[in-house]
């Protein structure tokens, strides 16, 4: 088996009497969508917070390809190709479509502190923003400014901007959330193939989206991994269930 | 209405022509008034950079604004007493060369704006108005109490200071100079504000998280556009000291951030021109509402309120059309 790209080792985070890292254990494999499930409340942001940066774990370590990046900030860890996508879309919304793309190619230039040539005309910048707009399809709104955009649209652009950082791998909160029934078929579809390029981290709500396109499962309950594996799996395994699919599958 | 562009060429031309028109009209008094507006305004383009690109609501320029004079000051002072500034460890002495002042004020500015920013960047919101509210109180208490420079009293310099092949005691010559330097801080920061670092800084205030996660040191971001936004507004100090051939504690005063601060809100926060047109308006209101009564700042206070409430883009925002930077 291959090296794992993302490895969370035995990480801890309370927050007074509340564990809401218990020791969790979680790896993402090139080539693989590992998705996180979990009712509200079992600590799926906080972990994302840990994997990503902007919050250190009490003890345990996060290693991103093959590096302990635990004390590294999330500037650092973007840096080194780790890309996230927000639940609610965090996006520059004054600028156009085209702006925050381009603000993402600025990012992975590193070209922050170059101060004379402008940005809106310099061909890599451009060719690389346009790039990630073609592939999740919103070259045509490349003008719009984004606060018109659509919801649905704001997530594709979500991705689009990391997209232009050429990650290493991709953390996506909620990608589907607030989607439309096509837009959510079609980002499956997307989410399919990106795969291949950089391993997906997926935390998502939608079982229909989870169950089509994770190669494997996590579910995290109150701060702890109950189980991890395939869908059939985790499908079939009665603690997940009792403890979360219950609520659903009941019937 | 009309573009911005055009609208800003108009307000270049017309700062250009009121002191040419003064020329020959014989009113000396209005060049002065038009140079006052060029100094103020070149002070506000440096806030307008941290402030209306990086979000950072600084209520402490005056700091940059009095380094900027004092450095005018002091150089000049011990110019025109013939004393030198240090002997030990090795000889600094005063000088009365503008191009020279303008060097040190804007080093001096831009190191005292790299401490306040390094400190002040690490709060934000309430906290980063207060911090930097602060330091510039505790420069102006400081000049106050140090008798060396004039303390209160504060200093006078009795020649303009020198630049090469003009008289700057001509009113327009000096005008001249002061116009020339807007404009080239003018297009310096247009440039800045298109380049991918005033992309990067104005993403930053849209979405900081944002910025962030594609890889981009915030804070360095903010830092470096607040020093390169002090060293501007010290500039601005100095040729203001120079306009007075006086320093006092006042120029480090939170009345000082305030003004270039409303220069900024009336013209237009953001908008390249704002800060000419805001400084502009400002020394129209003052010297004829100044006119009419001692109290004029309460009408000037009724002006403020309808642009903050009804005219959100101020003077430019309201006589141009939308038109965005980076089309």
């Amino acid at each position: 088996m291959p090296d794992p790209i993302l490895n969370v080792v035995d990480v801890h985070k309370s927050f007074g009497a509340l564990k809401a890292s218990d020791g969790i254990t979680l790896d993402l494999y090139p080539g693989e969508i590992h998705a996180l499930i979990g009712p509200n409340g079992a600590g799926k942001s906080t972990l994302i917070k840990q994997i990503a940066g902007g919050m250190k774990p009490d003890s345990g370590a996060v290693h991103f390809l093959g590096r302990d990046v635990s004390a590294l900030s999330t500037v650092e860890r973007a840096r080194l190709g780790l890309a996230r996508t927000f639940q609610i879309s965090a996006l520059a919304m004054e600028y156009t479509v085209l702006e925050n793309a381009v603000l993402g190619a600025v990012g992975q230039s590193g070209g922050a502190f170059r101060f004379f040539r402008p940005a809106m005309k310099d061909k890599a910048l451009l060719a690389r923003a346009h790039a990630a707009l073609e592939q999740v399809k919103l070259t045509d709104h490349a003008q719009t400014i984004t606060a018109e955009l659509s919801h649905g649209q704001r997530r594709q652009l979500e991705v689009a901007v990391a997209l232009t950082l050429s990650p290493k791998a991709f953390m996506m909160d909620e990608p589907m959330a607030g989607m439309g029934g096509g837009g959510s078929k079609r980002l499956t579809a997307f989410l399919r193939e990106l795969k291949h390029e950089a391993p997906i981290l997926l935390v998502e709500h939608d079982m229909d989206a989870v169950f089509a396109l994770a190669d494997r499962i996590s579910v995290l309950v109150y701060g702890k991994i109950i189980a991890t594996g395939s869908v059939e799996e985790i499908r079939a395994n009665p603690e997940v269930q009792l403890a979360y699919l219950g609520e659903e599958d009941a019937s | 209405m009309l573009r911005e562009s055009t609208l800003n060429i108009v307000i270049a031309s017309l700062l250009l022509l009121v002191p040419v028109a003064a020329l020959f009209l014989d009113e000396p008094f209005f060049i002065t008034l038009a140079t006052k507006v060029a100094i103020l305004a070149l002070a506000a383009v440096g806030l307008n950079l941290a402030l209306g690109q990086g979000g950072l609501v600084s209520f402490g320029h005056a700091t940059f604004f009095g380094v900027g004079g004092y450095s005018m000051g002091i150089l000049a002072s011990h110019a025109q007493s013939f004393t030198p500034l240090m002997e030990v460890p090795f000889l600094i002495e005063g000088t009365n060369s503008m191009p020279v002042i303008w060097l040190v004020a804007m080093i001096a500015s831009a190191l005292v704006a790299l401490v306040v920013g390094a400190l002040s960047l690490r709060t934000s919101g309430v906290y980063f108005i207060m911090v930097t509210l602060a330091f510039g109180q505790m420069f102006y208490y400081f000049t106050i109490s140090w008798p060396a420079y004039g303390g209160e009293d504060g200093l006078s310099i009795y020649v303009r200071n020198q630049f090469p092949g003009l008289n700057t005691l001509d009113p327009i010559q000096f005008f001249g100079i002061c116009y020339v330097i807007l404009m080239l801080a003018l297009l310096f920061v247009s440039r800045l504000n298109n380049s991918p670092f005033g992309l990067a800084l104005a993403g930053a205030r849209q979405n900081t998280e944002r910025a962030q996660t594609v890889g981009i040191n915030t804070y360095r971001l903010r830092l470096v556009a607040f020093v390169i936004s002090g060293a501007i507004t010290g500039l601005a100090g100095a040729l203001f000291a120079d306009l007075n051939r006086f320093v006092s504690p006042t120029m480090f005063s939170w009345h000082t951030s305030g003004e270039i601060m409303i220069f900024i809100i009336l013209g237009g926060v953001a908008r390249l021109y704002g800060p000419v047109a805001g400084a502009a308006l400002f020394i129209v209101l003052e010297h004829y509402l100044g006119g009419l009564s001692e109290y004029w700042h309460i009408y000037l206070g009724a002006i403020l309120l309808f642009v903050v409430l009804f005219a959100h883009g101020g003077l430019i925002g309201t006589l141009s059309k939308k038109e965005r930077r980076h089309a």
